[in-house]
């Protein structure tokens, strides 16, 4: 079983303008103490797929479809259910840690709270749980800095106590929306490192959502491309960077700035943009963008999947290239 | 600072300083601190060319780039516009001066009024300078403009919501560029869009630069994106200038263990040589600007560290290549990438 099985997952808003479909027919799953990246542009659905996870749409959103976690659906679940998963054994990191972090409370509060809620400990054990936490995320003097306000933290350590706040209950998976997109490269990189490192201490299971193809490939195990409310491709890291299948996937790792590389290689844009989910094309929703869209491509194309588990929603294959 | 002739050059920014007043705790117990933005920069910049600044935030490279555009007033130090100290010129002529000087902002749908019309938006400038042109010469050149950065000119009268953040993105700079500026400050223009449309963006910049003869000034928190627009690229880290090199040169041997770092630090799309990536050799967080460390400001996170480092604050210098460095080792360190030193 699974640790996180998304079935047939659809996710609508209804807005005055008509019935936006964000996700459309999502289908993945993830292992324990795997780590997947769900990787697309701004309103490709990413960000929506995770809140209907996590039960957290607007009030105007809907979801349809199973999200199975250990077997048991998420999405029929009352919410003292839901509450008794949600920061103990599903925890989320938001992109922006300081909107994310209360500006009134202390620190302190805002972890204590957490862990006496879901693991029962007093004040000062769950005070001690925290400034360890703390250190674990090497935050400089816990004991002192555990009393500061959120003001007083720069950028990378607000989001640093946001992932010692998600991993504190000790998760069995962890959903990080665009951690690092916020910060400088060199608190990303620091940032980073310390998710790969606590994966590799607790066996967490990390979902990270990002739309810089860039971060993924030293963190996570598989990829999952979303275009437009659906999955256009997904497999492990390996094939996604190596052998992408998909005309989209391609765009999205040459559009990503390369210093790795001599001379002006990369950033080379997907030209155009995503279209409106309100009124979503006929056939494959990246025809208007796609370099090698042909006529079959009004019709939409088929999930293909090869026998190494690597799938792709086109109509080309390897020798189309 | 480089070898073309002087009359290219437009811009020449010496000694730049910008302090601010930065008041702590409450009555009786407030105290005044002095926040050095901005400590004693100097480029120049010529016709036609593209300087990137790259800095971690709260290095004052957006303090910079008003400083240059006489936004705020330096407190020391002078910004030269074609010869002229842009200092020394009263409220009106500055004014007039700003039509050769423009600044796309970072974040673009903040950056537009939300009740104004993109033909509105883009006008405005026009309206500002030439109060007395007519009105279907405006509309001309705002659809003129609309087509040269990629936009339908049929959109003219929309509003910048109905946009996404790369298109409202190319209106900022088509009111940017309407004025026919000479110099344009991009003050972070990319970093607030996706990956795939960042590129969109960098290349319509590369393109109008090309096209218009512009001086462009692009700053970014990531050497990777200023690498595809830059002719030279300086590095800021806490208000100082820590290395102006050549892109060539930048990216295959930096001159300063901070430019290294910066470069280490990008992420790698590649998921065999991301595994192999040791540590980016930075550890902690910038100190605070308000207390700057004593001495060269880098040396608390320097790998390279050396006791000279912590008491003398190291010059601006000229390397043999012509590059310039702020690090009293740069002759004995060899920081070329891929070489492994740390």
């Amino acid at each position: 079983m699974s640790l996180l099985e998304i079935k047939d997952l659809h996710v609508d808003f209804k807005t005055h303008e008509g019935e936006v479909h964000a996700v459309t027919n999502l289908n993945f799953s993830i292992e324990a103490g795997d780590a997947l990246a769900i990787v697309g542009e701004s309103g490709c659905g990413k960000t929506q797929t995770m809140m209907a996870v996590m039960s957290l749409l607007a009030e105007n959103g809907v979801a349809r479809g199973k999200a199975l976690f250990k077997g048991e659906d998420l999405l029929q679940m009352n919410v003292a259910d839901l509450n008794k998963r949600r920061g103990k054994e599903i925890a989320m990191i938001f992109q922006d840690p300081m909107t994310s972090l209360n500006p009134y409370l202390r620190i302190e509060k805002q972890m204590v709270e957490v862990v006496m809620h879901h693991q029962g400990l007093n004040k000062s054990e769950a005070r001690a749980h925290a400034i360890e936490m703390l250190r674990a995320v090497r935050i400089p003097d816990p004991e002192l800095r555990i009393r500061q306000y959120p003001h007083e933290y720069s950028g990378g350590m607000r989001q640093r106590v946001m992932v010692a706040m998600g991993l504190i209950c000790q998760p069995d998976l962890l959903i990080a929306d665009e951690p690092t997109t916020a910060l400088d490269v060199t608190v990303q990189a620091q940032i980073s490192q310390l998710m790969s490192e606590l994966r590799a201490q607790s066996n967490t299971a990390i979902i990270l959502i990002t739309h810089d193809l860039g971060v993924v490939a030293g963190l996570c195990d598989r990829v999952l491309v979303m275009y437009a409310g659906e999955a256009v491709e997904c497999g492990s890291v390996e094939q996604i960077f190596y052998q992408p299948k998909h005309p989209y996937t391609r765009g999205l790792l040459q559009s990503v700035p390369r210093l790795d590389q001599p001379g002006d290689a990369g950033m080379e844009a997907i030209p155009g943009n995503p279209p409106s989910l309100l009124s979503l094309p006929e056939g494959c929703r990246f025809r208007e963008r796609c370099p090698q869209a042909h006529d079959a491509c009004s019709e939409a194309p088929p999930m293909q999947l090869d026998e190494h588990s690597h799938a792709w929603r086109c109509f080309l294959n390897d020798g189309d290239q | 600072m480089n070898t073309r002739p002087t009359k290219d050059r437009v811009l020449r920014v010496q000694d730049l300083a910008v302090h601010f007043k930065v008041r702590e705790g409450l009555l009786f117990n407030a105290k005044t601190h002095t926040l050095r933005a901005v400590n004693g920069v100097s480029f120049e910049l010529n016709a036609g060319e593209t300087l990137g600044i790259v800095g971690e935030s709260g290095c004052g490279k957006s303090t910079l780039a008003r400083a240059i555009l006489g936004l705020i007033k330096p407190d020391r130090g002078r910004v030269l516009w074609l010869g002229e100290d842009l200092g020394k010129l009263d409220e009106e002529t500055l004014r007039k001066k700003r039509e050769d000087m423009q600044i796309v902002f970072q974040d673009p749908l903040a950056a537009l009024n939300p009740r104004m019309t993109v033909r509105d938006i883009i006008a405005e400038p026009l309206w500002t300078f030439y109060p007395r042109i007519a009105r279907v010469q405006v509309d001309e050149r705002v659809r003129g403009m609309m087509k040269m950065v990629g936009l339908l000119p049929s959109h003219v009268n929309r509003y910048p919501h109905e946009f996404s953040g790369g298109q409202c993105q190319r209106i900022g700079i088509a009111r940017a560029l309407v004025l026919n500026p000479k110099l344009v400050v991009c003050d972070e223009p990319v970093s607030a869009l996706d990956v795939s449309i960042q590129a969109q963006i960098v290349s319509l910049l590369k393109d109008l630069q090309k096209k218009l003869n512009l001086a462009l000034v692009f700053i970014a928190h990531d050497l990777s994106v200023v690498k595809h627009i830059s002719d030279r690229v300086m590095v800021m880290y806490l208000g100082r200038t820590m290395e102006i090199s050549t892109k060539k040169a930048l990216y295959k041997r930096p001159l300063h263990p901070y430019t290294k770092a910066l470069i280490k630090a990008a992420p790698v799309p590649d998921p065999k040589l991301a595994r192999k990536a040791s540590e980016t050799g930075l550890t902690g967080d910038m100190p605070s600007p308000l207390d700057p460390p004593p001495g060269c400001v880098f040396h608390t996170r320097c790998p390279y560290v050396v006791k000279r480092c912590e008491l003398e604050v190291p010059a601006l210098r000229r390397m043999e290549n012509g590059d310039w460095v702020a690090c009293h080792c740069a002759e004995d360190l060899d920081l070329t990438i891929g070489k492994s030193s740390t």
